[in-house]
């Protein structure tokens, strides 16, 4: 038997201790910056690294530290933006398992993208982010209305199949545009991974704008969220606005994580994992959800491209591979515990 | 209903089947042969048939026999290898999405494939052998993670899925890290390929082929009564789990060993048993048809990708630009008919 998931804010959205795990999330955050300024795959003392941020200096040391802080930046915005789509597109589609990559929205900011650089010549952030943002849309509303087809509604197990072939057909159109585009392929090849290594902050810059108005969309639907967990009904009744609310978050989601794509390539898992371990901790009200899912995946993001550097030094891992190595064991914890699929 | 009604009923989905049967070889041979005719110098049938009598014919020698004979033979054994594992796991999960292809099994051959040649440096056998063993590891850690309190489809789909995005970003990190962009090796560990069929590969699959076909096609009475659940299956004489357990083997090695010869060429497991149940009807034996289907579908698809565009590409772009099409079918005439994925 397939049952539509128990909403994640069923009942009254329950907080505990909110105030506490911010403090704990912000400073996780902290660490994770300090120690991706501190580590990397050129190995660095701490006096070193004391000297070219604070003292400045111009040898290939400073350099080489100084050039970590624009990529801890773009994961911090990164990793804070997927960890909040996340939030927002599990609270919109009432499902434990939404994701930006397992809903293929990914794919479809991935395929617009290069469609931007094939045949419309663009090479600039400021091209790439309007082409992953309707990419991002367009597979976002044909994942859920595909997945929402048939009966039951849109269950967890129709969404992800849903966004597992889409994904996959959209990366089949993908590579039928590369294939006889050597020079796009050799940029595409090394964006598809899922990476901040080649962070430039006017790109950065560039995007801030979408991200800003994708938080507020964000911060101005988490109440309305809340009470949309209680079902469309009540939700209806108690005076919330049903169908602008879902399309106001699910726009915010869409902003965010088009814009993250647009910035790093494809990066799964951050958008599951940090909103699900955030509401074991937290509770489910989305007004403390959002905020403390920011901090984390920031932290998290950063901690992963961190991780990434240096393991395998002198080479680098790019973080869309360790997201997603961590991060399946997660959604399969997920679907065991939370999905509401019983024997 | 009374006997007569039964009889006549099972009479006509027999007679239906073997239409199908035959009307899929008959299409099968025709693209066969059309795939040996066709390329960029098209050969007359009679220094075809020459090639294949083992005669010297200047020029067709090499490209009809050293090249679009492997292809061909190539994309009929792989597509059939495909079909029939998918067809098995669909029917064994009761649900048309559980393809190998989808839940993992694939990826996890197509990561040790990739894993032997590339760091290993091995190559032929031991690579086919190793996938093999990767992908029934993959299916046997599925079920185990899914097994908690009774083995449901639906979680063992969705834990295929998140396996799958794992070891699909080990396929990446591989292939990013080895530095071996090579554009026809990588397309190959990507979407599936023929680009680089060679009679080696021929040999390593239809020996596979010849060893598990059979084994499968002998479960295969006892696949059908497990559509009808394990229950009724078990109460009509059939070992349920042991059935189960060598089909699952032989269906993922079919898969597994496919997938060493030509990467995951997507969705051919996934497509060929909704064909196969659409053209068959509900009653009739599946295993053939999903085969015959699976190996048209790679054929066609191969020729489309070669010969229809300016630019060729491989086969495994052409069925995974079909996956999603066909997805959104499968959800419009499920819903039509009542029934729930």
């Amino acid at each position: 038997m397939i049952q539509t998931a128990a909403p994640p804010t069923a009942g009254a959205a329950v907080t505990r201790r909110p105030r506490w795990w911010t403090a704990v999330a912000l400073a996780a955050a902290l660490g994770a910056v300090a120690l991706s300024i501190a580590f990397g795959s050129r190995v660095v003392s701490l006096p070193e690294v004391w000297q070219a941020i604070v003292v400045g200096g111009d040898d290939i040391t400073a350099a080489a530290v100084r050039s970590r802080v624009p990529r801890t930046l773009l994961a911090l915005l990164v990793g804070a933006s997927l960890a909040m789509a996340g939030v927002m597109l599990q609270g919109v589609t009432r499902n434990p398992l939404a994701d930006p990559y397992i809903l293929g929205i990914n794919s479809g900011a991935s395929l617009t993208v290069v469609i931007g650089i094939a045949f419309v010549g663009i090479h600039s952030m400021q091209g790439y982010i309007w082409f992953a943002l309707t990419g991002a849309a367009l597979a976002a509303a044909f994942v859920y209305t595909v997945g929402s087809l048939g009966r039951g509604g849109p269950t967890p197990l129709k969404l992800a199949l849903a966004g597992a072939i889409t994904t996959a057909a959209l990366t089949s159109l993908t590579t039928a545009i590369l294939l006889p585009r050597m020079e796009v392929m050799n940029v595409y090849r090394f964006w598809v991974v899922g990476g901040v290594g080649r962070a430039e902050n006017h790109d950065t810059l560039t995007v801030m704008p979408f991200i800003a108005v994708g938080v507020a969309l964000c911060a101005l639907t988490a109440s309305g969220l809340n009470l949309l967990g209680l079902g469309d009904d009540a939700a209806a009744g108690l005076g919330v606005p049903v169908v602008r609310t879902r399309l106001l978050a699910a726009t915010g989601g869409v902003l965010l994580c088009g814009a993250a794509t647009a910035l790093a390539g494809p990066i799964g898992f951050v958008g599951l994992v940090v909103p699900h371990l955030v509401r074991l901790v937290v509770g489910s009200d989305h007004r403390w959800l959002l905020p403390v899912s920011a901090l984390t995946g920031a932290a998290l993001l950063t901690l992963a491209d961190t991780v990434g550097r240096v393991v395998a030094r002198p080479q680098e891992i790019e973080v869309g591979i360790i997201t997603a190595l961590l991060g399946a064991p997660v959604f399969i914890w997920v679907v065991l515990t939370r999905t509401g699929v019983r024997a | 209903m009374s006997a007569t009604v039964v009889r006549a009923a099972r009479r006509r989905a027999s007679r239906r089947a073997g239409v199908t049967i035959a009307a899929l070889s008959c299409t099968l041979l025709a693209l066969f042969a059309f795939s040996l005719v066709w390329g960029d110098r098209i050969y007359p049938i009679s220094d075809v048939v020459a090639v294949l009598a083992g005669q010297d014919v200047p020029g067709a020698s090499f490209s009809v026999g050293e090249l679009r004979l492997p292809r061909a033979v190539l994309a009929v054994l792989a597509g059939a290898s495909f079909g029939i594992a998918g067809v098995t796991f669909q029917t064994m999960l009761r649900n048309p999405l559980a393809s190998p292809d989808i839940i993992g099994i694939t990826h996890g051959a197509n990561v040790m494939a990739l894993f032997c040649i590339l760091v290993l440096g091995l190559s032929g056998l031991a690579v086919s052998v190793s996938a093999v063993i990767a992908g029934v590891g993959t299916a046997f850690g599925i079920y185990l993670l899914a097994a908690r309190g009774g083995v449901v489809g639906t979680r063992l789909i969705l834990i295929g899925i998140g396996i799958a995005a794992m070891l699909h970003s080990a396929t990446l990190y591989l292939l990013v890290s080895a530095d071996q962009w090579d554009l026809q090796g990588a397309m190959r560990w990507l979407t599936g390929s023929l680009n680089l069929a060679s009679w080696d590969d021929v040999a390593m699959l239809s020996l596979a082929a010849l060893l598990l076909v059979p084994i499968v096609l002998v479960l295969g009475r006892d696949l059908g009564l497990l559509r009808l659940g394990d229950d009724a299956a078990a109460g009509l004489g059939v070992a349920v789990e042991r059935s189960r357990r060598l089909l699952v083997v032989a269906a993922v090695a079919l898969a597994a060993f496919a997938t060493a010869a030509t990467g995951p060429i997507s969705f051919v497991s996934f497509m060929a048993g909704p064909i196969a149940v659409r053209l068959v009807g509900p009653r009739g034996a599946l295993i053939v048809p999903a085969a015959l289907t699976g190996a048209v579908l790679v054929l066609s698809a191969d020729l489309v990708g070669q010969f229809l565009f300016e630019h060729r590409y491989p086969v495994g772009v052409v069925t995974g630009a079909l996956g999603a099409p066909f997805l959104v079918y499968l959800l419009i005439r499920t819903q039509r008919t009542g029934g729930s994925l």
